[in-house]
């Protein structure tokens, strides 16, 4: 015992003179021999709280699959405005405040990103599922998912106070930039460099109740933006929106303003919030069609080479875009400033150095990143040099519209224009 | 009036096209990753071995405080008077007052179990994660005390905040069938 206790005082002494030079011996392990104890002291074990099980997260796919239903249910059979913002009030509460925003449709784009590219990532099925569930309703019901499923929208539409209409153009205009967001993040999931969507979600801390200062900042100004300026995350920067988008514009049943014939009498016209009410096309304006064939044929032509265009910016881009990835980052700074490897204060230098990988192996892996940034960098921009192309084209392409019909790709099937539609009125009376 | 009926026939006939092409691009996208997914959900884990205490899972996890806690591997631990993991390198005495804590806020207790063994326990609802005794533990000691993500506390973002911040890559997915990774258990 006594000699237990000498030695634990000449410890003392080693320990207090000698702080920082035993730190190199890190992996050194038992370096004091647990004692035996003559107490009977019991020595309590670590808790360990388990995770959500997955079963939760199956629980959760079939609440996304019935609040889909019954959304697609309201909107097209049931025709009930208010059915479906009771419904978007459960959403916002259960995928929302509930399961704190996470998972969502929106940033399991991802995670397929980040399948398809990477063999190491295993996306869970859950995931795959909450990606191709609202992706199918669209294909047949419209967005339904944007109307009562999705937690972002439900929280921008209850705060839908005094929305004021947008010129055309600058719908159009602001309308490109989801596709450059989809393209940023579809690229940096695939490159395993960042998780864009989710780390820029702007109402996530609101559902956590709890976010860095700069987010709560971000999330509440999209709100008060959108007092005015009705959804402006979903209409301005969801990514999600956009593969949506596409699968509504072609889905087989969709919202309509009137449940049987429209008597034009405009009511409607102001009715939505998000300008996705069309107006029927001019009786006895004639299209000069020679002129328009003339520049759809000029658009066609121009297409591929915006197309490759776009791919040979994209592609002289990627140096740039691939800054973003934290190996491509450190080589970058430790090639440029070679002076930080005697920075105590740089933590992230340190750690390189006394991790003991030669700097040449972290050059190389961060050339193969870059490589890949240079094909990814090209496929994006001849992917928005495409999306811009087909914006051209469709500035020819007229349809002949007899009434006032909803945008079938922009509207979110709110269900806001129904209830002043004067013909589903009498109907209900 | 036929005519019309027939531009709307062709009209209907290539929306059903194009709908079946994206029903085939959505399902043949979904039965690539299907192949590719895996039944079991997957949490975050931090490797302490890895670990260089840097103490940013105490400031980058969108959780506050951090769903990273200490924790303590009883099996390690020496039950040392004087505790690297509790006291501060110049402690006036080895005592339990807080000028002689490393602790910022005091989550670790200190219990007397007989001369001269003391048990270290942590307290998780006190622990913000900053590995400053960790470091202590591990540099001077056995290096009993560690980090671990809470998995009652992590809400188990799809990209973990503390996983890009994390200099030494510690952090990293794992099967939820075995989140922890407990020094001594294996």
């Amino acid at each position: 015992m006594i000699l237990i206790i000498r030695m634990k005082k000449w410890m003392k002494i080693m320990l207090v003179s000698i702080p920082v030079f035993f730190t190199g011996l890190l992996s050194a392990q038992q370096r004091f021999p647990k004692p035996e104890f003559e107490t009977g002291y019991v020595q309590p074990s670590p808790t360990i709280p388990g995770p959500r099980g997955m079963e939760m997260e199956y629980l959760d796919v079939f609440v996304l699959f019935l609040v889909l239903s019954v959304a697609s249910w309201l909107v097209i059979k049931s025709r009930s405005r208010r059915g479906i913002l009771w419904l978007s009030i459960f959403s916002l509460l259960y995928f929302g405040f509930y399961r704190s925003g996470c998972v969502c449709s929106v940033g399991a784009v991802q995670n397929v990103a980040l399948t398809l590219f990477n063999p190491g990532y295993a996306i869970p099925f859950s995931v795959l599922l909450f990606f191709l569930l609202p992706l199918i309703f669209a294909l047949f019901f419209g967005r339904t998912f944007c109307a009562a499923a999705c937690p972002l929208g439900a929280i921008q539409d209850l705060l839908v106070v005094k929305p004021i209409s947008a010129p055309r153009w600058a719908n159009k205009l602001l309308g490109f930039i989801p596709y450059l967001y989809l393209g940023i993040a579809v690229l940096y999931a695939s490159t395993a460099t960042d998780f864009f969507i989710c780390r820029y979600d702007p109402f996530v801390g609101i559902f956590r109740m709890d976010a860095p200062f700069q987010m709560i900042v971000l999330g509440v100004s999209f709100l008060i933006i959108g007092l005015f300026f009705a959804r402006p995350y979903c209409r301005v920067l969801c990514p999600y929106g956009v593969l949506l988008n596409w699968m509504s514009r072609f889905s087989k049943w969709h919202i309509s303003i009137t449940p049987a014939e429209c008597v034009q009498c405009k009511l409607c016209s102001s009715s939505c919030p998000f300008d996705a009410i069309e107006k029927p096309t001019k009786k006895g304006v004639e299209i000069d069609s020679a002129k328009n064939l003339k520049r759809f044929i000029v658009y066609a032509l121009l297409l591929p080479l915006l197309i490759v265009g776009g791919g040979f910016i994209g592609a002289k881009s990627h140096i740039f875009l691939s800054k973003a990835h934290p190996d491509v980052y450190l080589a970058e700074l430790l090639i440029a400033r070679p002076e930080l490897k005697e920075d105590p204060g740089n933590l992230d230098v340190q750690t390189f150095y006394s991790s003991g990988k030669p700097l040449r192996q972290l050059v190389e892996e961060a050339t193969q990143i870059r490589q890949k940034f240079y094909a990814g960098g090209m496929v994006l921009g001849g992917f928005i040099g495409l999306v811009l192309g087909m914006f051209l084209l469709n500035q020819v392409i007229f349809r002949k519209r007899m009434d006032y019909e909803p945008d079938k790709g922009n509207c979110f099937s709110c269900g806001r224009c129904m209830d002043y539609c004067p013909v589903g009125r009498k109907m209900i009376k | 009036m036929m005519s019309e009926e027939k531009s709307c026939n062709r009209r209907e006939f290539i929306k059903s096209g194009i709908r079946l092409s994206l029903a085939l691009a959505v399902g043949s996208v979904g039965g690539v990753v299907v192949t590719r997914g895996s039944s079991e959900k997957w949490v975050w884990q931090i490797d302490p071995f890895k670990c260089t205490q840097c103490g940013r899972c105490a400031s980058s996890c969108v959780m506050t405080p951090s769903a990273v806690k200490c924790v303590h591997a009883y099996d390690l631990c020496g039950y040392c008077d004087l505790c690297g993991g509790y006291f501060k390198p110049d402690a006036v005495e080895l005592k339990t007052g807080a000028e002689n804590q490393l602790c910022p806020t005091a989550a670790i207790q200190r219990n007397f179990i007989e001369e001269p063994y003391f048990e270290y326990v942590i307290n998780e609802d006190l622990c913000i994660g900053c590995a400053k005794c960790v470091k202590g533990c591990t540099s001077f000691g056995n290096g009993s005390l560690h980090l671990q993500i809470r998995h009652d506390r992590c809400v188990n973002c799809n990209e973990c905040a503390i996983a890009r911040n994390c200099p030494s890559d510690a952090v990293t997915r794992v099967p939820a069938s075995d989140p922890y990774k407990i020094k001594g258990d294996f």
